[in-house]
């Protein structure tokens, strides 16, 4: 800690936050800080979870860091690093990577790894092709699962049929379906991911190495697929605005137009509005089951559950197609430019053998890279979405069961918990009885919101403990951009006066405006035109947003985290990985932000 | 010997003629030969200072009094160099010399418009074995801005092959062990460019050797300003890959060097307060300064360390001229093994990487 000159609180030194005392009882035990914590290093995982959690949504760190650990530590068997550790305080999820120092055991499980990941590199093309597959079929199977109704009768058919099994034993299994399916969407997802990184850093680490100064985006540009299945949602939004140019329709997206409204007056419009409305049903099956976040809280809810945000994109582009303006990425255009920065670069290198070596590197990467880019299609958006949405139909099961007052309580209790309320209603279905359930979990439901509201307020430290000699677990480095430097960054701010706020440079360019500081997804439709977005992390998702501002600031998030890449992709400034930015800025400051520097200053 | 011996025109000239007309001016001659922008210039020859010397030092007792020099003892050095540079700027110029300079003058006043007061010019040394990437003796030898007038050009001539004898070059080459014998000095005699700003650029970025950047350094006026230490000066950096300018730093600029009111010579002087905080060159500049400098970086083969300064051209417009361009010597000396050789297999680099990353042993470059 002392070597490098500055450090972060220790674990046991955090107090609870005032009015949330006893938080600990929303969370499993084995989530809390142990007293030998105080001597590893923690970092706040606020790409992920960048909100207090609420006490079922812990299942999206308890399921997702079951898979990655099991994935590098027991199945590909990773050479300098194990699974990943996370810990819960005050609400805020805080993780660290367990390495592997002792040479002899590196060499051990080097042997293991070549081999093992050595089959998925060797087949990547073909496995991923099952892995689209398979994830298919896991959405399917998530989307049959039937939640009992459990009516006064059971159906006849469990007599005439006579399977003999009552209905009220289904409510349990196909809950445990739910929690199994979302756990093997997990492993599935993990499959490739980490792999996928490991094939990245090797060429990023030697642009980094050839080209000393060369930016993080510059290494994603030359890696990056030019159709990426995340940007599908968007570009069917404007398809939708194409479409409704092309039929006439354009008069009926008028801006901050309710989406009911908007839809009521297309039924109206006869057959070009039945067929508007025709093609927009196509499009949300599948891609409106894109979360307005990353799929980590039950509330970040998808285009589907909410159409406030596809909506509010609408009539923006809906002007541009009415403008003649072009509704389609340039996909030519950004593929000859992608190429041709890769050649530059390998031009600039020193010799015939590096550039050989750049090449097998490159070519690697690319491989491996329409996994890294489009699995949160499949695993966060589309599977997850269905995922939170049958979670709801118990929840609706539980309310009128008179277990719970509203639907969303369900969320306030873990999975566990869950289970007991269930039971508690299979039991009392079978005997004519009432549950017991609202005495018990009403209190707790009612305590916990207060908790979390509480827990709303409080600024956790970016990092805990003593600061670690060296961070190389690849994961740590691409996907959260936790660096020797970042820390520094983080380290400084804490002391610093806040004018000048530093962060990775994600996307190129100076941007000047108001900012709108978003705590939440929730918080979307703020937004004004021209405006600065400051927030804790962004998901592509968010895309239709990024139309309307001019520049992207973000708490935490390396060069792969979304925030970046959406970004880029727009061509606006982005500063992310701040660590601190919605805390030292406020709605209504004006802001610059310096995409080439990576620093953010406040002007008022 | 005709007068093509002890005067060369720049254009004629390249590496191959460094002996005989010293670094500098065989770098400027490779400049015009790649096309590039560079102020018309020509050499006095190596040649012609040897015939100089023949007349100045007849029994040649130059070379071996400065031998029996200690490179350590700075006094003696001083006081050596001291006469042998007196009997040099004092001395005869051989008259087939004078003559082919001043004729050569003389054509560059027709080329280009005279005042009537001769053609400014900039007199610079340009000392054979100069600007080797192995060994720079970049700013030891002398140069001269704002001179006019053929007689006062001689004389800048012969301060010229003075100066291969300056104390700190006598003193360097001792240390070096480089042989007096082996130096000769050409002198090149270039139109004076009064420039609205100048500045250095390095086609590789000095603080990490990455040869993706460009990077630029300004300041208002001569560019003297900026080597002498006097400013700090506006710095871009340009991405070769992207061409955009990735960095920026304008700094307040408090002093400049110009040509002093009477016509002659270069005065220090206080930058106007309304230029001081403004960068000196807009963003189409240093965009341009940028594509000479790869250019320049192409032709050579190697990084480059060039001065280069924005000249009022034809009308309102204003060009890039390069005044000088050597090989960049300090990363180039640093020219490490491969970073990386291929493998038999692509992910064999991945097997290598993550197998050997341990905390605390990150690979350094």
């Amino acid at each position: 800690m002392d070597g490098n000159g500055f450090s972060f609180p220790l674990p046991s030194q955090i107090a609870d936050v005032p009015g949330a005392e006893g938080w600990q009882s929303m969370y499993q035990y084995f989530t809390r800080f142990q007293p030998e914590d105080d001597n590893r290093f923690w970092f706040h995982n606020a790409m992920h979870f960048p909100e207090p959690l609420p006490a079922f949504d812990t299942v999206t760190c308890e399921i997702p860091y079951g898979a990655i650990g099991a994935n590098t530590a027991r199945v590909f068997v990773f050479p300098t690093t194990l699974g990943i550790e996370h810990r819960i305080i005050n609400g805020r999820v805080y993780i660290t990577a367990i390495p592997v120092t002792d040479p002899a055991e590196i060499e051990r499980r080097l042997a293991i790894f070549t081999e093992r990941a050595g089959y998925y590199y060797e087949n990547w093309e073909h496995l991923f092709a099952g892995w689209q597959a398979r994830m298919e079929g896991l959405i399917r199977q998530i989307e049959a699962v039937v939640v009992p109704p459990l009516p006064e009768f059971d159906d006849a058919a469990v007599v005439t049929d006579s399977t003999g099994v009552a209905q009220n034993h289904y409510v349990r299994e196909s809950f445990h379906q739910c929690i199994d399916l979302y756990s093997k969407m997990w492993h599935h997802h993990t499959e490739f991911l980490m792999l996928g990184y490991g094939a990245y850093v090797v060429f990023f680490e030697f642009c980094k190495q050839a080209f000393p100064e060369i930016p993080d985006q510059m290494v994603a540009r030359m890696v990056a697929g030019i159709e990426v299945i995340m940007y599908r949602p968007d570009d069917e939004l404007r398809r939708l605005a194409g479409l409704a140019v092309e039929y006439g329709l354009d008069d009926l997206f008028p801006e901050n137009a309710a989406p009911d409204a908007v839809l009521a007056a297309l039924a109206g419009r006869g057959e070009a509005g039945q067929r508007w409305l025709a093609a927009f049903d196509a499009a949300r099956d599948p891609w409106f089951n894109v979360s307005t976040g990353d799929g980590f809280y039950h509330h970040h809810r998808s285009w589907n559950d909410d159409l406030t945000v596809p909506f509010s994109a609408l009539p923006r582009y809906v002007r541009m197609a009415r403008a003649g303006e072009p509704m389609t990425r340039p996909t030519a255009q950004l593929r000859e430019e992608r190429e041709r920065i890769v050649a530059q670069y390998r031009s600039l290198l020193a010799s015939d053998d590096e550039r050989a070596a750049f090449d097998q590197m490159l070519g690697l990467a690319r491989l491996v890279f329409p996994y890294v880019e489009d699995h949160k299609w499949y695993c966060e958006h589309w599977f997850t979405t269905q995922f939170f949405a049958k979670i709801r139909e118990f929840g609706a099961l539980l309310v009128r069961q008179g277990v719970l007052a509203e639907v969303e309580d369900i969320f306030q209790l873990h999975h566990t918990e869950v289970d007991q309320a269930l039971s508690d209603v299979m039991l009392s279905w079978a005997a004519g009885s009432r549950p017991l359930g609202a005495a018990h979990f009403g209190p707790i439901i009612a305590e916990r919101k207060q908790m979390l509201e509480a827990l709303r307020g409080w600024v956790p430290p970016p990092a805990l403990g003593p600061v670690p000699e060296a961070l190389n677990d690849p994961a740590v480095r691409m996907l959260w951009g936790v660096t020797a430097e970042t820390l520094a960054t983080w380290a400084a701010a804490e002391g610093g006066d806040g004018h000048e706020i530093r962060g990775y440079a994600a996307s190129p360019g100076i941007a000047q405006g108001v900012a709108r500081v978003l705590r939440s997804v929730n918080e979307i439709g703020q937004i004004q035109d021209g405006e600065i977005l400051v927030c804790a992390v962004t998901a592509p998702s968010w895309a239709p947003v990024f139309g309307k501002i001019k520049a992207a600031v973000s708490d935490i998030g390396g060069t792969m985290s979304h925030a970046a890449i959406v970004a880029r992709e727009y061509g606006m400034p982005a500063v992310v990985g701040t660590g601190h930015a919605t805390t030292l800025i406020k709605t209504g400051q004006t802001v610059r932000v310096d995409g080439d520097r990576g620093i953010v200053t406040i002007l008022t | 010997m005709t007068s093509d011996d002890l005067i060369r025109p720049v254009g004629g000239i390249g590496t191959a003629d460094r002996f005989a007309v010293g670094g500098k001016a065989a770098g400027l001659g490779e400049l015009c030969r790649a096309g590039l922008p560079v102020p018309r210039a020509f050499v006095v020859t190596a040649l012609a200072f040897a015939r100089a010397m023949q007349d100045i030092d007849p029994a040649g007792e130059f070379g071996p009094a400065i031998g029996r020099l200690q490179p350590a003892d700075t006094a003696a050095i001083a006081l050596v160099t001291a006469d042998i540079r007196e009997r040099i700027a004092a001395g005869p110029m051989p008259a087939d010399v004078q003559g082919a300079i001043s004729a050569s003058y003389r054509r560059l006043g027709e080329e280009l418009d005279d005042d009537g007061r001769g053609v400014p010019v900039a007199v610079r040394s340009s000392a054979t074995g100069e600007d080797s990437a192995a060994a720079s003796f970049a700013g030891l030898q002398d140069t001269y801005l704002w001179v006019r007038g053929a007689q006062s050009v001689l004389d800048h001539v012969r301060r010229c092959w003075a100066s291969l004898y300056n104390a700190e070059a006598v003193a360097y080459r001792l240390r070096q062990g480089i042989g007096q014998r082996e130096m000769a000095m050409g002198v090149v005699i270039q139109q004076m460019v009064a420039p609205v700003a100048a500045g250095v650029m390095f086609t590789c970025s000095p603080a990490t050797g990455d040869r993706s950047l460009v990077a630029i350094e300004a300041s208002w006026g001569l560019g003297s300003v900026l080597v002498s230490g006097e400013v700090t000066p506006d710095s871009f950096t340009v991405s070769k890959v992207t061409g955009q300018i990735v960095r920026r730093q304008v700094s307040r600029k408090t002093r400049l060097h110009r040509l002093h009111e009477s016509g002659y010579g270069v005065v220090a002087d206080d930058v106007p307060a309304h230029l001081r905080d403004r960068p000196c060159v807009d963003d189409d500049q240093i965009r341009a300064i940028a594509r000479i400098g790869l250019a320049a970086e192409d032709h050579f083969g190697s990084p480059q360390d060039i001065e280069w300064a924005l000249a009022a051209g034809s009308g309102r417009d204003v060009v890039v001229v390069l005044l000088q361009s050597r090989p960049e010597t300090v990363w180039a000396s640093r020219a490490a093994q491969p970073l990386a050789m291929p493998k038999a297999r692509a992910v064999d680099h991945v097997f290598e990487h993550l197998g050997r990353i341990v905390p605390g042993t990150r690979p350094e470059r």
